[in-house]
Formats: C-alpha cells, sequence, structure tokens
C-alpha cells in the first residue's frame, strides 16, 4: 500500500475541490449559512410577527352585557382592545378577520357574579396569531376582575387572600443541564451531524466519479501507472473530508447561531433556562458519526460511479437521502431507546447513542458495539468501492 | 517494443449478449517505428490499444510492452507507457503544469527531476505562455500540447495514439501529427489506430488492418500494395474487410 500514491491523489483532488464553487457552496457555505438563516432568521420573523400582534389594538364584539355596564365599559377601556357594536355576524367577521374575537358575557354577571355559574365564553380563530393574542387579553381582564371580586370579598368577611390559595405547587429541575438537553434537543443533533455527514459527501462524491466519466478524465487516470486501490483510497479520502468538514461546520455554526439567540433573549427577558451541551459531548458524537461518515463516502462513491454522468448520479443518489432520513428521525421519536438489537442497526444506532451522549450517559458496552459495527459497515463499504473501481463493466458502462 | 500474443476480448451485454471485441490478435512493434492500426468504428481499435495501455485486461492471450505483462505486472507497463486519445482529456480545474506535474507524481518522478523535466517540455513545446493557466480556459491547441506533456513528462519507450486526432482541427491535428514522429526519431515504439487513410499513408511504417476484432492483414505500405495490387490504401482497406466479411460481397463492393 502507497500512501505516497494515495496522498498524491488526495491533495490533487483537493486542490480540484477547492476551486470548484459547487463543491465549496456545498460543502463549506450552506452549512456555515443554514442555520444562522433557519434560527436567526426565522426567529426574527416570528419574534417580529409576534411584536406587531402585541401591538396592534385588537377589534373584538361583545354579546349581551347590557346588564353589566361597568364590566363592558371597563373592557372597551382596557389596553389595545377596542370593542365594536357588530354582534350580529360574529363568527363570519371572526373567520374573515374583521375582528378578532367575541366575549360573550352572561346575564346578571356584574350583580350576581359568583352565585350563578355562567361561564364568560370566548369566541376566537383558532390558531390565528392575532385572534389568540386578542383572545387572551379578553381572559387576562375576567381573569383580573374575578381576582378583584374574590379579593374584595375576602376582604369584607375579613379573611386572608391566602384563604383561596392556601398553597403554591412548584416544579424543579433536579437533573443536570446536560441531561435536560440530551431529552430536548438531544436528537436534533445527530440527526444534523447525520444529514450532514451524508450531504456533504454528496457532491464530492458524484464529481469523483460521474463527473470524472462525463469530462473524459477516467481513461487519462486510468493510463496512469497508479494502481486503482490507491486512486480509489485517494479520492475516498477526499469525499470523507467533505463530509466531515460539512458536518463539522454545521454544528458549529448551530452552536454559535443558539449562543446568540440565548444571549439576546437573556439580554431581553433575563431568562434563567440554559440549555447546556458539552464540548465533550459534541467531540464524542464526531468520533461516533466518523466510521458512519466513512460508510457514507464510500457508499456514494460506490453509488455515483455505476452513472455515467453527473446527472445520472444525482437520480441514484437522491433517494438514499430517505434511507437515511428514516432511521435519522426515528431516533428522536419519544419512547425510541437504545437495545442490544438495535445497536446493530445502522444509522439508527448511532442516532440513539448520539442522543444518549448528549445526555451525558456514556454506556461503554453499546459505544463499543455500536463503534465496531460501525467501523465494520464503513470498512465493507471501503472494500465493495475499491472493488467496484476494479470493473471495467462498471468503469466503462456504455 | 510491444509484442501482441494472441489477444482476445470478449464482453457480456444485457441486450446483445457474449460480443468478441478483439480476437486472437497478434502483431510486433519495434523501437523507432510507428505501427499504425487501422480499421473502420467498432473494429476493435481501442480495445485492443486499451489492453495494451492495460485500462482493459484481456480475456484471452497476453502482451508484452517493454519487456513487462500487461496481465501480470500491469502497473510497470503503464510506467512504460503514454497514451494519448480523445478520451484522455485533462482535468479542468487544473493548470497545464499541475496537471502535467500530478502525472510526473504518480509516475514516481521525485521533485527535482519532475520540475527539470517540466521545465525542458515546456521549453520545447512552447507552453510557458499558458503553464499556470487552468485547462478549462485553455484553446484546443494548447490543451493538445498539454495532454502530449503529460505523456512525456515520464519519458516513456512506449506511446500509444488511439485516434488522436479525432475531431481535431488541421493546426492541432499537425501539432499531434509532428509529435508522433518526434516519438519515432526518439527511437520509441509507437502504435496508433486510426481510420484516417492519409494519416496511416504519411506516417506509418507497418500498418496492421483490423475488423470485426480480427488482424486481417499486416505489413509495411509497400508490401500491402504488392500484395493486393493496389496503389491506393483505402481500396487496399475495402478488399482486405470486403473479403473477409461476406464472400459474395467482395465483388459488388470493388
Amino acid at each position: 500500500m502507497s500512501a505516497r500514491n494515495i496522498g498524491i491523489v488526495y491533495r490533487k483532488e483537493l486542490l480540484e475541490a477547492l476551486r470548484d464553487r459547487r463543491t465549496l457552496i456545498s460543502t463549506i457555505l450552506v452549512p456555515i449559512l443554514l442555520f444562522p438563516i433557519l434560527t436567526v432568521g426565522v426567529g426574527y420573523a416570528v419574534a417580529g410577527l409576534i411584536e406587531e400582534a402585541d401591538r396592534e389594538p385588537a377589534r373584538i364584539v361583545v354579546l349581551g352585557g347590557t346588564d353589566s355596564p361597568s364590566i363592558v365599559s371597563s373592557l372597551a377601556k382596557s389596553k389595545n382592545l377596542i370593542v365594536v357594536s357588530e354582534p350580529d355576524n360574529y363568527v363570519d367577521l371572526i373567520s374573515n378577520k374583521k375582528i378578532r374575537a367575541a366575549v360573550e358575557i352572561p346575564p346578571g354577571l356584574q350583580s350576581a357574579a359568583g352565585t350563578d355559574y355562567s361561564p364568560v365564553k370566548i369566541y376566537m380563530y383558532s390558531g390565528d396569531l392575532k385572534s389568540t393574542t386578542a383572545a387572551k387579553r379578553i381572559e387576562d381582564f375576567f381573569n383580573e376582575y374575578r381576582d378583584n371580586l374574590a379579593r374584595d370579598r375576602l376582604t369584607a368577611h375579613k379573611l386572608p387572600t391566602s384563604f383561596l390559595k392556601p398553597f403554591d405547587i412548584k416544579q424543579q429541575n433536579v437533573v443536570s443541564e446536560e441531561k435536560v438537553a440530551g431529552e430536548t434537543v438531544g436528537g436534533i443533533i445527530p440527526y444534523l451531524v447525520i444529514i450532514m455527514c451524508l450531504t456533504g459527501a454528496m457532491y464530492p462524491a458524484m464529481d469523483l466519479t460521474a463527473g470524472e466519466k462525463e469530462r473524459a478524465t477516467m481513461e487519462t487516470i486510468l493510463s496512469s501507472p497508479i494502481s486503482r486501490t490507491h486512486l480509489v483510497l485517494g479520492k475516498f479520502l477526499l469525499v470523507l473530508t467533505a463530509s466531515l468538514v460539512t458536518a463539522a461546520l454545521s454544528v458549529t455554526s448551530m452552536g454559535v447561531s443558539s449562543w446568540v439567540i440565548q444571549h439576546f433573549q437573556d439580554q431581553s427577558s433575563g431568562s434563567a433556562m440554559h440549555i447546556k451541551i458539552g464540548l465533550g459531548a459534541v467531540l464524542a458524537v464526531f468520533l461516533v458519526a466518523l466510521p458512519l461518515a466513512v460508510m457514507f463516502s464510500a457508499a456514494l462513491l460506490t453509488i455515483a460511479l455505476f452513472a455515467k454522468s453527473y446527472k445520472e448520479a444525482q437520480s441514484y443518489i437522491s433517494p438514499l437521502m430517505i434511507v437515511v432520513i428514516v432511521p435519522a428521525i426515528a431516533a428522536m421519536l419519544p419512547g425510541v431507546e437504545l437495545t442490544p438489537r438495535l445497536s446493530l442497526v445502522p444509522i439508527l444506532n448511532v442516532s440513539l447513542l448520539c442522543k444518549d451522549l448528549i445526555a451525558g450517559n456514556y454506556h461503554w458496552n453499546s459505544i463499543a458495539l455500536i463503534f465496531l459495527s460501525t467501523c465494520l459497515y464503513g470498512g465493507a463499504a471501503i472494500f465493495i468501492a475499491v472493488k467496484m473501481f476494479h470493473r471495467e463493466s462498471v468503469l466503462f458502462r456504455s | 517494443m510491444i509484442e501482441a500474443r494472441s489477444l482476445s476480448k470478449r464482453f457480456h451485454d444485457k441486450k446483445r449478449g457474449d460480443i468478441c471485441a478483439v480476437e486472437n490478435v497478434s502483431f510486433t512493434c519495434r523501437p523507432g517505428s510507428i505501427y499504425g492500426l487501422l480499421g473502420a468504428n467498432g473494429a476493435g481499435k481501442t480495445t485492443t490499444l486499451r489492453m495494451l495501455a492495460t485500462i482493459l485486461e484481456p480475456t484471452d492471450g497476453t502482451a508484452l510492452v517493454f519487456g513487462h505483462d500487461i496481465v501480470e505486472h500491469p502497473e510497470k507497463v503503464r510506467a512504460s507507457v503514454g497514451f494519448l486519445s480523445t478520451a484522455t482529456a485533462l482535468y479542468p480545474r487544473l493548470t497545464a503544469q499541475e496537471m502535467v506535474e500530478y502525472f510526473g507524481r504518480l509516475n514516481g518522478l521525485d521533485e527535482s527531476t519532475l520540475k527539470k523535466r517540466i521545465d525542458d517540455i515546456f521549453d520545447r513545446l512552447d507552453m510557458n505562455s499558458f503553464r499556470d493557466r487552468r485547462c478549462d480556459k485553455l484553446s484546443t491547441g494548447m490543451k493538445q500540447k498539454t495532454s502530449i506533456a503529460r505523456t512525456l513528462v515520464h519519458d516513456p519507450p512506449v506511446m500509444i495514439f488511439d485516434e488522436p486526432t479525432l475531431g481535431l482541427d488541421i493546426m492541432a491535428a499537425r501539432t499531434i501529427v509532428a509529435f508522433i514522429r518526434e516519438c519515432r526519431q526518439a527511437g520509441k515504439t509507437v502504435i496508433l489506430s486510426t481510420h484516417v487513410m492519409s494519416e496511416v499513408e504519411k506516417l506509418c511504417d507497418v500498418i496492421g488492418i483490423i475488423h470485426n476484432g480480427a488482424l486481417l492483414a499486416e505489413g509495411t505500405p509497400m508490401s500491402l500494395r504488392e500484395k493486393y495490387q493496389e496503389k491506393d490504401l483505402e481500396e487496399i482497406f475495402v478488399k482486405v474487410v470486403t473479403a473477409h466479411v461476406v464472400p459474395g460481397m467482395a465483388a459488388e463492393v470493388s
């Protein structure tokens, strides 16, 4: 085995990859920009919509309430609510977003509150942000009215306010922030690493095989003294590099985006809620994903080598995305836990293990089993790729 | 020296079944001379040359190229051969110099020898003006020169040209023809395939007529003219081929 020859092929492929706009976009630009755009961009857009809904006064209709004038007038004076008087077709008006909500005040609420248990009903457009905001404002108004009424009555009977609320209930998290992260966002990081390992390897794998056939350089390189085994290993290393760089950049970019968002949230709301993912856990995820990236790179090279052109290679490789996404997503489903049998299922095993690693759970037997089985699959994929590069029917398929 | 010994190549095609692309072909090419493999499209020229360059493996038979067996030591054979065809394109994102350097390194040249060799070849082929230009930005002529430089960088004793002027304009084709002559003068063993009669007339010392995978006739242009009593090489070619395909058709064609 000549490391020199493999190195020569690798360096040349790297040089070409760095000069190829499409490779740079898929390997470097997309993973760097994807998460800031998704998190910061979409986050800002959603925050903007919420802010607008909060700021905008909501037009509402009051149904009934003729015998509760002070309640209606207080409601009309409350902040960001405009009471309009078109009670007849309020359902259509809410559906057409002409008004945001309607509130039905039961008869005698003002005089007999607390004796008759007819509820105050709020009619709204479920799922519509502005309608939900308006309904919340109405609910807040009536909650406050009810609390004040109860307080006044307690005072009248010389009873403390704690009479109605003799104790509080509080939830307290007792596990580490890492474990919380494992359960909440723990599934996303392995999913991301796995998908990015695949997408990062896709374009270079096609370029280095079907692309060579299309550009008629395959025969050029096959006429040189390098053995086909060294040639495929050099190419494989470049595809693996692209795969790992894409995954690393994606996770780094996601980490930075999350940090920026959390930093600004803390500043604006003083929130103390943190999701902590240790650097060690992320590195462990990469270590476990390494043989998986090996498997992807070799498998993609093999599949793309069958194709005569870049386009044909794309049509072979696209369905592979589904094959990878399904087990990667399955690991994110609640209740799917790592078992000895699942430890042997490629992709799903790594995905489940990574979730555990993020949560700080290191089950060494599972780690060893999954790492070794994935190494085995990766090795088998390289072996098949090398075999394929020796087959004339594949290299010169017409 | 190239000695082809009963070279055969069969392929399996799903639609057409087993295809015999080359059948029992034997010939010898000597240093300092040009052997021309003459045949129509699909005659088996490219397959024969690809086997000699060890890009394809023979189904039966073998060949010795510069003393190395193509089946036993394909890597040694490739190190002794410069292979040029219209299907051997350049890497578009490498510069002319990087392209030649890559093949020099793959041929085991150390960096100082490589630099000396490249400087020498680039001077000889007048390539210095575009040595740092990317191959996808080169003109056809410049690409041809770079391909020539790529085949010459390890100074191979054997040169294999598969339809080297196919699809080239006159000027680019002339560069290639001149280069082939230089190879002969330098004492290299040269084999080329073509279906262009004028190219064969101009260049070849020995001609082998190949048809349907079989070598039907072989000899110097002079000996072939004497044997078939024809001056025109094209007529000789038609006589050889038609006599062999359908015996009854020979008279009709001629």
